[in-house]
């Protein structure tokens, strides 16, 4: 066997382009069209795939000893947490109830998006992209794990985290975000790249990700913050393949333009539907706050999206369509959402509470002009009804719109005080939404929206409206995993674990 | 083309009236009585009476308001469909045209405790 001894050492350009091109074989036994059936059908015209360059230019060996590292640093500080019982270092277990969502309700998303990507790995004609989405890939199946590895010395002690999977199916608020990413899993790649490319990655992940890790900082919770940062450096490489992506359709052909303009509008309002989680979340689940989610949206959305959008003006791009609206709403959302999870937590996975004094007090301070005269009043009839002994429950489960499958909490853009309803008729059959953005997506592709699987009607369509058999089904243990968090095993067990781990207090 | 798709696509809706055992869905709301966060979803039988409705599920459902006790069902506003609309409360849901998957929507104009203080 010759060995080329003599030849000098390929720089890393090089090297990419050794990796890749090959990829790039021209075909003969069959077509282009038929190797790569599904890049033309959305209407995006590509006229020269090589003009898709991958920024990163990452070979295979260099990304797994980058992640390896990663991963190292990672499962240390995860074991130091575990076995210097991190779970007690909380600053209450009310925390807990973000960190079940987040489990139940977004990494599943994650190992989504790892094979949504794998997909989009084979169906692009680019070798640049074929690679940068293989890689993405494995990113995405590897945040999944982390998180669902740190998480789970959490499982060893408190309740809500055992079904983590079979509430990503069947529970009715995982539908959500599922909901989102099997819209984006069954579409064509390229609005695939929008979806969770750019929308998610590049418009969303700031209010997704930097809220949830500085609100686990705040809160004592190293193991969540610690995936965070293995994560983080993965994401600023896919927030600059969603942004390439979305450039190179823009160049390729001026016909893209509205095409990939409606793709923005839709995945920006369904990605604020996902954020009313993380609104909720960041103004009532942390015990100790980071900042309202209005100041988060002012800077991670009004801020750095402004700039992007102004950076996309030059292809001809607006910024998404429900800007103004979603803007609008910033004030009242949190609010909503949280209202609806406190009189439905007989059935969810975590468990729901009354803010106390002082959340309402920081709650009126954040929302001045709209927390004490609009959500307050609830609150406070709320406080009184429990007083009396009958603590407010909402059996009459809830409509949920037919795109975003939240159920229909929001308002009337302008009127706080008028619940939004919005329906429509599709051969014969009505149709429910929370709001005209998420109809308008309903009605430009009815028949993929009409074959929703929507949760609450499934309770009475499939199980009889049996909510007992309900509960077992989706894995919830009724009395313990979900309800108030005042007075559940959670409460008692951490303010006991935490009696012992800090003074000489005995069981 | 209702769904972008490489060839003609019919989809199959989910929630027809037929999956339903016999019975329908009908959802109701109380206009500006927002402790309630959504619009309630009733799985309820076509023959009902619009009276046994009111006052079964929608009496029981509405209770935590504190306007409740103080409804007076015959002064009621209702909507159908978020159209002004008159139910005839001895006749069935059906008799009513209360459909599967109908939004009725009540208004109580001078009930409101609970709306947003001034």
């Amino acid at each position: 066997m010759d060995t080329q001894v003599t030849k000098k050492k390929l720089g890393l350009k090089e090297r990419y382009k050794l990796l890749t091109r090959d990829l790039g074989w021209e075909t003969t036994f069959h077509t282009k069209d038929e190797v790569y059936p599904y890049v033309k059908y959305e209407g995006i015209k590509i006229n020269d795939w090589d003009k898709w360059e991958d920024p990163f230019r990452l070979t295979m060996d260099a990304y797994w000893k980058y992640q390896a590292e990663k991963e190292r640093k990672f499962y240390a500080i995860i074991d130091a947490h575990a076995q210097n019982n991190g779970h007690l270092n909380l600053t209450d277990a009310r925390y807990l109830t973000a960190i079940k969502m987040f489990l139940q309700a977004i990494s599943p998303g994650e190992y989504a998006a790892s094979k949504g990507f794998a997909r989009m790995g084979r169906e692009f004609g680019g070798v640049g992209t074929q690679v940068a989405c293989q890689m993405q890939a494995l990113d995405e199946i590897r945040h999944a794990q982390t998180q669902i590895h740190a998480i789970s010395n959490y499982n060893k002690y408190y309740n809500g985290f055992h079904a983590f999977s079979d509430s990503r199916d069947r529970i009715w608020y995982t539908s959500v975000p599922r909901s989102f990413f099997d819209d984006a899993m069954s579409a064509g790649p390229f609005e695939f790249m929008i979806a969770i490319g750019f929308s998610f990655e590049y418009v969303l992940t700031n209010l997704l990700f930097v809220p949830f890790m500085s609100g686990a900082a705040f809160n004592g919770d190293m193991a969540t913050v610690t995936f965070g940062f293995s994560a983080q450096s993965d994401e600023a490489r896919h927030m600059t393949l969603g942004l390439e992506c979305i450039k190179f359709m823009l160049e390729q052909d001026p016909g893209n333009l509205p095409i990939v303009q409606r793709w923005i509008d839709k995945w920006f309002w369904r990605g604020m539907r996902i954020l009313s989680l993380v609104g909720a979340m960041m103004d009532y689940m942390l015990p100790k706050r980071v900042m309202s989610w209005k100041e988060a949206f002012d800077i991670y959305g009004v801020e750095n999206g402004g700039a992007l959008f102004n950076d996309l003006a030059r292809y001809g791009i607006k910024p998404p369509k429900g800007w103004d609206v979603a803007a609008g709403a910033i004030e009242h959302m949190s609010h909503q959402l949280f209202l609806g999870l406190y009189q439905w937590s007989f059935g969810t996975a975590f468990h729901g509470w009354i803010p106390s004094d002082d959340d309402m007090e920081w709650l009126s301070a954040k929302y001045p002009t709209t927390f004490d005269k609009y959500y307050r009043p609830r609150w406070e009839h709320i406080k009184k009804l429990e007083a009396e002994g009958t603590p407010f429950k909402n059996y009459g489960l809830a409509k949920l719109c037919q795109t975003c499958q939240l159920p229909t909490v929001f308002t009337e853009p302008g009127d706080p005080t008028m619940m939004c309803h919005r329906e429509t008729e599709y051969k014969g059959e009505k149709y429910h939404f929370c709001s005209d953005g998420c109809q308008e997506i309903f009605e430009h592709e009815p028949e993929k929206y009409l074959q929703a699987w929507l949760p609450m009607p499934a309770l009475f369509s499939e199980l009889n409206g049996d909510i007992g058999a309900w509960m077992d089904w989706v894995g919830l243990k009724n009395g313990v995993d979900n309800g108030d968090y005042v007075g559940s095993q959670d409460q008692i067990n951490f303010d006991k674990w935490r009696g012992m781990a800090t003074s000489n207090k005995q069981s | 083309m209702a769904v972008t798709s490489l060839k003609e696509y019919i989809g199959v809706p989910r929630d027809t009236v037929a999956n339903f055992n016999g019975k329908q869905l009908v959802y109701v709301s109380w206009d500006h009585h927002l402790l309630f966060a959504a619009p309630f979803l009733l799985c309820i039988p076509p023959q009902m009476t619009f009276r046994e409705m009111v006052e079964g599920p929608l009496t029981a459902l509405t209770q935590p308001d504190p306007d409740a006790k103080n409804i007076d069902w015959s002064k009621v506003e209702w909507m159908k469909s978020n159209q002004a609309w008159v139910p005839n409360f001895g006749a069935s849901l059906a008799d009513n045209g209360i459909g599967h998957k109908d939004q009725i929507r009540m208004r109580t104009p001078n009930l409101n405790s609970l709306r947003a203080a001034a």
